[in-house]
């Protein structure tokens, strides 16, 4: 059964246009898409490293402002941008990795803070980012209208979560999760843990800056304002809620964190103060999240033997 | 003599109190060297002196002829050590099979393209990964379920766990703290039966131990320590009769 | 630039106060309360209820009615620190590392939004201590800075008497030590870190009334950046050592009077975050912090 849940996931999202293309709801779902996208991405620094990280959106906001520089100083398309995007989102893992990835994991967390509000504070000082006001006149990725742009964001999404689980199950990926169980014994085992946790970020930056590049062509601008602590802590919801290094428990996390508050607009600033009181009644009643990874793998493949496998 | 691992005038202190002070001993290829002592006579210090995790304020450790004095614990592992915990660090919510896998993380064969693409060489990797983990499960004599989360397993098979995930890294050197705590009597045996096979691996094995039947029967070499320091290096009947070793045990008589 | 040094201090004293707050939560359970900020938010509410509350408050009489309001905000942001701590933290002791701080920012989230959805944002506080000034040295120096740096002293030096000379104070060092041990000998270890967070959360309330009278306006978001830089001053000190905190307060305001008259003041956040992050990286147990080995 489990196997089906990811594509079924993705046939519900393919067709919800076809049913209802208002504009509004396409907003709401491209939105939510971008938003799966940053869960993703922060669920591999969280969920599976075990690496609090609470100023996610400063990768996404390196992605959403490199390429919104380029596209409108260059007058690139925005597709041609991502190459330098990646390059950017890489080193950007790099600066705030390497000086803090030796820390202890609640240093480490407000740190990560700190570097998310100097992202910020930074974009907004300086003149190239188009200070307080940011950068306007992005240029979109045209693929038929609305619902074109939403079906490529369907797309990269669902190869972004595909591939956050391609790597959690593979050398890298239990690496990650080593550390996360016993780093004491992560090393013992001969893991480079700084050097992989330095991947663990680097990994999450590119989901976090490719997040970036498609809500800058979303909404064809960029600002200081879409990068408040808010909406790290927003991501870091979608995470927890969803259950830690659970991919389709995120994906799942990320469309209800995303939606609830389209849904309950009217309560204004309530919508936030049961965010956080869901966060800390699920840590304290279901730390592992509404859909958790059920870690199971089959007892004993009888594999036929292998030429020069066996010793 | 052909030396695997040379421990020279190892110290450590910590606030003030010299847990390992002055420490010397070597164990030779092959052999099986037990290291006992009183509670807190600074057996676990040393060890974690020499797998990395304690940066000694003097000394040397020197492995297979290089010096490791003072490198990381993962560099340590790569250059040929493995080693268990006194309280059993395995990786909770994983199954038995990822955490003897963790033993095999040094052995590469896949990068992260090849896990994103999920190439034929990220395929026979994880398959080799798997035969081996399954092999090594197969070595230490574990009898229990595979695919499932290592906490929920009882203590002994825990404890056979992390052996296998110490012998997976096929490092030369195996360093057992306390392996036979909280096992029972048959458990113990087969530990004693299973150090032996270890050794038949052409693997050395040090092992900090308390029960004393246990480091007689199996040791070739029995290092004691007291204060921080070595008081006594020799066969288990040599150490028997050192009337250093009684005097550490039961106390100055009278 | 004698007036930087003073200016420094003076904020220093603000950040201090909120500092000691976080280092004795984190000395006694090795907890980052993220949500310490908010509570200094609201100490600054608290207090602007219980003067709206008052009434008008003629000038002459502001000086009764803050101390007053002091006290009050204390009670209650003391309190509400007791309640978040039995509620959310208490019954996580004992989890990851990684669930507790989860959880703390959960409480942060459900602090400032709570305020927010009372509709209390942005407020002017009803007193605002407008005095005279004094020319010392060139330096400008009003009555109510000097008040407001009294009090701010006379809090720190009540604390470090309270945690220096009485039982629960060595208690709370006890348990900061070893909180099994202190178990055994028959400390209350749930009473004295109930009572860490009433200190702790208390002082926190009572900068956020000082800050509201001094700069005369209050919102919601208020105690997130100073919850980040009361961590930098408390890490800058030593976290979990009380005087330390003090010192990185003082320390980090005369960094930040500093750095924002060279570098220009919209640079002042990104210079405090850049003093943590070094540190953090070069001396991360602080300038009067003992190493501690943490490992195996």
């Amino acid at each position: 059964m489990g196997r089906w849940v990811g594509p079924a996931g993705l046939l519900v999202a393919v067709a919800i246009p076809f049913v209802d293309a208002s504009p509004y709801t396409l907003n709401v779902l491209t939105t939510a898409a971008i938003f799966v996208m940053l869960a993703a991405g922060l669920n591999i620094v969280v969920g599976y490293c075990g690496l609090l990280d609470l100023g996610y959106v400063a990768f996404m906001a390196v992605g959403a402002y490199t390429s919104g520089i380029l596209s409108t100083a260059f007058e690139l398309p925005l597709l041609y941008t991502i190459p330098a995007v990646l390059v950017v989102a890489v080193l950007a893992a790099l600066v705030i990795g390497a000086p803090t990835l030796r820390l202890r994991s609640d240093y480490l967390a407000i740190v990560t803070l700190g570097f998310g509000e100097i992202i910020r504070i930074t974009a907004t000082n300086l003149d190239f980012t188009g200070g307080p006001t940011g950068i306007f006149g992005i240029p979109g990725i045209d693929v038929g209208g609305p619902a074109g742009f939403y079906f490529v964001c369907v797309a990269v999404v669902a190869l972004a979560v595909l591939g956050s689980a391609r790597l959690e199950r593979s050398r890298l990926g239990r690496a990650w999760m080593f550390i996360r169980e016993d780093e004491d014994a992560a090393e013992a085992m001969g893991v480079n843990t700084y050097r992989v946790k330095l991947l663990a970020y680097v990994f999450g930056a590119i989901w976090g800056a490719s997040a970036g590049v498609l809500f800058a062509a979303h909404l064809s601008a960029v600002s200081p304002q879409s990068f408040v602590f808010l909406q790290s802590a927003l991501v870091l919801m979608a995470v927890v809620l969803g259950g830690m290094g659970s991919a389709r428990g995120v994906v799942v996390g990320a469309v209800v964190i995303s939606v609830v508050p389209e849904v309950l607009r009217d309560l204004g600033a309530f919508r936030y103060v049961f965010f956080g009181v869901v966060l800390v009644v699920v840590m304290v009643l279901r730390p592992q999240g509404l859909w958790p990874v059920r870690r199971r793998e089959p007892e004993r493949v009888d594999a036929p033997v292998q030429e020069g496998v066996r010793v | 003599m052909n030396a695997l691992l040379e421990v020279r005038d190892l110290g450590i202190s910590f606030g003030g109190v010299k847990a390992v002070d002055g420490l010397t001993f070597s164990v030779g290829r092959g052999e099986i060297v037990s290291v006992i002592g009183p509670n807190g006579a600074g057996k676990t210090s040393a060890f974690n002196c020499v797998t990395g995790f304690y940066k000694p304020s003097r000394g040397r450790v020197v492995l297979d002829g290089s010096d490791i004095t003072g490198w990381s614990p993962f560099a340590v592992a790569a250059a040929g050590v493995a080693r268990t915990f006194q309280n059993l660090r395995l990786f909770p919510n994983l199954t038995v099979l990822d955490n003897v896998r963790a033993g095999m993380h040094l052995r590469g064969g896949q990068n992260a393209f090849d896990a994103l693409l999920r190439t034929p060489r990220f395929k026979r990797a994880e398959r080799f990964l798997t035969e081996e983990a399954h092999r090594w499960l197969d070595f230490v004599g574990y009898e229990g379920p595979r695919g499932g989360p290592v906490r929920d397993l009882p203590y002994g098979r825990q404890r056979q766990v992390e052996i296998a995930r110490a012998l997976a890294r096929e490092a030369p050197l195996v360093l057992l703290d306390e392996p036979g705590a909280g096992l029972n009597h048959g458990e113990k045996g087969a530990l004693l039966g299973l150090i032996r096979r270890i050794r038949d691996l052409g693997r050395t094995v040090v092992l900090i131990e308390h029960d004393m039947g246990l480091v007689m029967e199996v040791s070739e070499r029995v290092v004691v320590l007291d204060h921080g320091r070595e008081i006594a290096d020799g066969t288990p009947a040599q150490v028997k009769a050192d009337p250093a070793v009684v005097e550490a045990y039961l106390g100055r008589e009278g | 630039m004698i007036q930087l040094v003073w200016d420094g201090l003076f904020v220093g004293s603000f950040y201090a106060l909120v500092a000691l707050g976080y280092s004795m939560v984190y000395g006694i359970i090795k907890l980052l309360n993220f949500a310490h900020g908010d509570i200094y938010m609201l100490g600054a509410f608290a207090g602007f209820v219980v003067l709206s509350g008052v009434g008008g408050v003629t000038a002459a009489f502001s000086v009764v009615a803050l101390v007053g309001a002091l006290v009050a905000a204390m009670a209650v942001t003391g309190g509400l620190g007791v309640l978040v701590e039995r509620v959310a933290y208490r019954p996580l002791r004992g989890s990851p590392r990684l669930a507790v701080l989860i959880t703390a920012v959960g409480v942060s989230f459900t602090l400032e939004y709570g305020v927010a959805a009372a509709g209390a944002n942005p407020r002017v506080f009803p007193v605002r201590v407008e005095s005279q000034a004094w020319q010392v040295l060139g330096v400008r120096i009003t009555l109510a800075q000097l008040a407001l740096m009294a009090i701010a002293v006379g809090l720190m030096i009540a604390l470090d008497r309270y945690v220096n000379r009485t039982s629960t104070g060595r208690a709370m060092r006890a348990i900061a030590l070893d909180p099994k041990g202190a178990l055994l000998m028959g400390v209350n270890v749930n009473a004295v870190i109930s009572r860490t967070f009433f200190i702790g959360s208390a002082l926190a309330g009572a900068a956020g009334v000082m800050a509201g009278a001094y700069y005369g306006k209050i919102e919601f978001l208020m105690g997130f950046l100073i919850g980040l830089k009361a961590f930098t001053a408390a890490v800058m000190g030593g976290i979990g050592n009380i005087r330390g905190a003090m010192l990185g307060g003082l320390l980090l305001g005369l960094l930040e009077a500093f750095g924002a008259h060279f570098l220009g003041g919209e640079w002042r956040d990104v210079f405090t975050f850049a003093v943590l992050i070094v540190f953090l990286s070069v001396k991360p147990t602080g300038l009067l912090g003992e190493r501690v080995s943490e490992r195996v």
